[in-house]
């Protein structure tokens, strides 16, 4: 397979200039002659929808929702990083850079990222443009917070709703677009297949979530904003309908995927209670700006009620090792040593599974009601869940998988290894290394989508002839249509004793244990030995109720939960051949003497691009050597 | 551990659009108090699908209380009994051993059922793309500070735009009137001086596409205020209620625009 990252020459500084000046154009009167389609309706998807739009193609945009407003965007919380330097307090775009690529633990393409941190200065402007009613301060001016992991005040945002109120312009001006006819929406359909002809993608096949028909819809170029894979491991702060699907069905079409195992566990989330938990909540990373996290010293003191608990019994365990970034510290780094104290058996809670997240200095500092103004969405949330009041009594959190860094690769234009399919968002691999930092997902969404992507795409528009869409009855298409019908069919007539979320819980369990937190050799090993036996099962006795032509929820699970026993073995496979620790993925041989991670940058500087190479077939691992020329190869350190 | 319950749920089963609907009894047994509300059909769900009986549909999706998507009415409240709640952040320590359960969808005009508990809501996205937006292409808008907006009216602005687009209001209010939601939303754009271009324009446009979907109007019952999981207040739709008179006493035909030049 060759692949080819496209990063444009020149210091980094001027790339993205100098390629979009670079890039071909296409003649106004000839953009409304190309039709793209658009999977996902989130931040990437929803505003590259609306930016090619405006543009002046025809968009085709997709989403499983029963709206687009309602995309998983809409769930993140804190905020929105953007080097604005509003504050004076030393931001630039070099040191947001900096920042994320040091952040990402040298596991990012620098081209990348420096577009990111460029581009975000005018994320906030054009949001802000479309009505995003940020936080303000007295004077009218737009308010700025400090967020995991970062030094400086970078992060803009909407209460606890940021994610919801950024998605919502994005909605609003792709919905802009749909009453002005460049846009026209599926919702309730999910993709299904991918149409590749002669190498190249021009269209989907997606199933009707109401009818249950099977459509087939084809375009000029084909982008995929379909976010994470996180469910892969059940239990995830994910939505329920989160899922692997598209970008799946991509990769076994030839599209590479990079980094998969590259995940990302979100250090304050809300602990699981008991078998029936469904999903995780997570609670906002700004949490941590204010209360401080602690474990009981003395294992014997883990049942007592946290106020009897005395000053000096108490382990500020996050402050007392990075006592520099301490509570703010990144999140695998705090999720891990969250991870430690409860295996050394000072977990709080019934489970064991648990820290306090702890608010009462914040309270005696700035008052019941500044607290309430920050923070009284997240609390009542917490207080929903758990029937306990953090003003109180402190809340009791635990990582939980939240992210995934990896996802299908692409180049610097993010076209992935099929040409005419682009790929934006947390779909993609590109900008966060092993590990994001916290704020910085909605900027890659709304990047992507703003700036990133109608710029690139159009560039790819530019080269193809308009109106040379393949039709219907084209084979490729015809094949792509019958391989969903029989999958869709053979998942019915199974009929076997167990249901699709039987199967998804195991997986996810297996996911967890072995390929979570914390990785081994052994561990994978076995966990590569059990996800075939499980998918196998799986197509021998999955019982999937009803019919394929109506609402059928069980037939929509079945079919992700199909295609996530395929991911979950290429995760662990990854983790498997990665033999080193870096950012959120932590080999348990690979650390220092303190539990650090420690990175190999000899051997594994690198993006690990795996090529799908049939079924039954071992997937071939291919490298995109990594090259540090602005932000030198350091050892993270946070003390 | 708290104790377990054991409930009796009577759910509204409706196979399509086209077919007639009826309340079925299902038993939920042992249902544990820190379940939430969704993870208790859940429950119910696996078990009917052990018995080979097709289970409940019901929209869900973030299961974290800010998508919107989750819709039933239970016990004859949309959302269920406790205030400020989405169903999905709805736990089952509301709810006592013995309880019987009436699960219904979103019942309004502008609803349909399409099966079970899920109702088509595409309704609302299309009073959204009549009017309710601002028109700000991508590109290189002036810098976000350039613009102070005091911070009372941005407050106001974020307490309207928390609208998460349920159907709540829709579901509580006896004349399925969708002027809470429609309301909202002016009111985020137009406390906003970068939506005071479209005001006027946006109220009329946005208004009319609410009629067209069959909506009721407000006669102030005031019960979409109550049901509101995200507290939307009801002078959102005072708000809009002049709004709405201004526009419609200053209305201009548009008068030509652009070409001409060059």
């Amino acid at each position: 397979m060759e692949f080819n990252a496209r990063i444009p020459d020149g210091p980094i500084e001027k790339k993205w200039e100098k390629h979009k000046f670079e890039m071909k154009l296409v003649n106004p009167a000839n953009k409304r002659k190309y039709r793209v389609i658009m999977v996902g309706s989130g931040l990437a998807g929803g505003a590259g929808a609306a930016s090619l739009a405006e543009l002046g193609y025809n968009v085709d945009c997709f989403c499983y929702q029963d709206s687009p407003r309602r995309a998983h965007s809409i769930a993140a919380q804190g905020g929105i990083n953007a080097a604005k330097n509003y504050r004076n307090d030393g931001d630039s775009v070099f040191r947001l850079f900096y920042d994320t690529v040091k952040g990402g633990d040298f596991r990012a393409r620098e081209a990348n990222v420096y577009r990111l941190a460029e581009v975000s200065a005018d994320i906030i402007d054009q949001c802000v443009a479309n009505g995003v009613p940020f936080a303000r301060e007295y004077g009218g001016l737009l308010d700025n917070r400090s967020f995991g992991g970062a030094q400086v005040s970078r992060t803009f945002y909407a209460r606890g709703q940021t994610g919801q109120q950024l998605l919502i312009g994005a909605y609003q001006a792709l919905e802009r677009q749909v009453g002005l006819g460049t846009v026209t929406m599926h919702s309730r359909h999910e993709m299904l297949e991918l149409i590749v002809v002669d190498g190249v993608a021009k269209g989907i096949v997606a199933r009707d979530m109401v009818t249950g028909k099977i459509e087939t819809h084809l375009a000029d170029a084909v982008i995929l904003a379909t976010g994470g894979y996180g469910n892969v491991f059940y239990l995830s702060t994910n939505a329920m309908g989160c899922n692997g699907t598209a970008i799946w069905r991509a990769h076994k079409k030839g599209a590479a995927f990079g980094n998969p195992c590259f995940t990302q566990i979100h250090p304050t989330c809300i602990p699981v209670t008991g078998d029936h938990q469904s999903k995780l909540t997570l609670m906002s990373e700004s949490l941590r700006n204010d209360g401080r996290v602690w474990v009981p010293k003395k294992k014997e003191d883990c049942a007592k009620h946290p106020k009897d608990i005395k000053e000096e019994d108490r382990d500020y365990y996050l402050e007392r090792k990075y006592p520099s970034f301490g509570n703010l510290c990144p999140r695998d780094i705090a999720s891990r040593a969250a991870k430690q104290v409860c295996d050394e058996g000072r977990g709080v809670g019934a489970s064991g599974r648990g820290v306090y997240l702890d608010f009462s200095d914040a309270i005696q500092r700035l008052g019941k009601a500044k607290v309430e103004e920050k923070y009284g969405n997240l609390f009542e949330m917490y207080e929903r869940i758990t029937d306990d009041n953090p003003y109180e009594v402190p809340m009791r959190i635990y990582p939980a998988v939240h992210y995934t860094m990896g996802g299908l690769w692409v180049d610097y234009n993010l076209q992935s290894t099929i040409p005419g399919l682009f790929v934006g968002g947390e779909a993609n691999f590109s900008d966060h290394g092993a590990n994001r930092l916290g704020a910085s997902a909605l900027m890659q969404g709304l990047a992507d989508g703003y700036f990133v992507l109608p710029a690139t795409v159009s560039n790819y528009l530019a080269g193809i002839k308009p109106g040379t869409r393949p039709t219907a009855d084209h084979p490729a298409v015809k094949e792509a249509e019958a391989n969903v019908k029989a999958r869709m069919e053979k998942l019915l007539s199974i009929k076997g004793t167990k249901s699709p979320t039987h199967f998804h819980r195991e997986l996810g369990k297996i996911m967890w244990e072995y390929c979570g937190m914390a990785r081994n050799e052994a561990g994978l090993k076995k966990a590569l030995e059990l996800i075939p036996k499980l998918r196998e099962e799986f197509w021998k006795d999955v019982r999937v109720l009803g019919e394929g032509e109506s609402l059928n929820q069980s037939l929509e699970l079945a079919a992700r939960v199909a295609d996530f026993l395929e991911l979950g073995e290429l995760m662990c496979l990854d983790a498997l051949q990665r033999r080193e620790s870096c950012g959120g993925h932590f080999r348990e041989e690979f650390q220092t003497e303190e539990g650090e991670a420690l990175r190999d940058d000899e051997n594994f500087c690198h993006v690990a691009v795996w090529e799908y190479k049939g079924e039954g077939q071992a997937p071939e691992r291919h490298i995109e050597p990594l090259a540090f020329e602005n932000v030198h190869l350091a050892t993270r350190s946070y003390k | 551990m708290s104790k377990h319950m054991n409930l009796t749920l009577h759910v509204w089963r409706q196979k399509n659009a086209k077919c007639d609907g009826k309340f079925v009894e299902y038993p939920a047994a042992n249902i544990s108090p820190d379940m939430s509300f969704l993870e208790m059909l859940d429950v119910v769900n696996e078990g009917l699908i052990e018995k080979g009986e097709e289970p409940i549909e019901f929209d869900h999706d973030c299961r974290e209380g800010i998508c919107g998507t989750c819709s039933m009415v239970i016990n004859g409240r949309p959302h269920g009994p406790r205030e400020r709640t989405t169903t999905c952040q709805l736990h089952m320590r509301s709810f006592k051993d013995g309880d019987s359960i009436t699960l219904e969808p979103w019942r309004a005009e502008g609803f349909p059922v399409l099966r079970d508990l899920t109702v088509d809501r595409s309704s609302f996205d299309r009073i959204i793309a009549a009017g309710g937006f601002i028109t700000a292409p991508a590109g290189t808008p002036q810098d976000a500070n350039a613009l102070p907006i005091p911070k009372e009216n941005a407050d106001l602005s974020m307490d309207a735009a928390a609208c998460i687009g349920c159907g709540a209001c829709v579901a509580a209010c006896p004349n399925a009137s969708a002027m809470l939601f429609v309301s909202a939303k002016i009111s985020h754009l137009g406390l906003l001086p970068q939506g005071q271009p479209e005001r006027h324009i946006r109220v009329r446009d946005m208004i009319a596409q609410m009629d067209a979907e069959q909506f009721g109007t407000c006669t102030n019952h005031g019960e979409c205020e109550a049901a509101c999981p995200k507290g939307i207040k009801m002078e959102n739709i005072a708000r809009m209620n002049r709004d709405f008179i201004k526009a419609s006493l200053t209305y201009r035909p548009a008068t030509g625009g652009g070409g001409g030049v060059g």
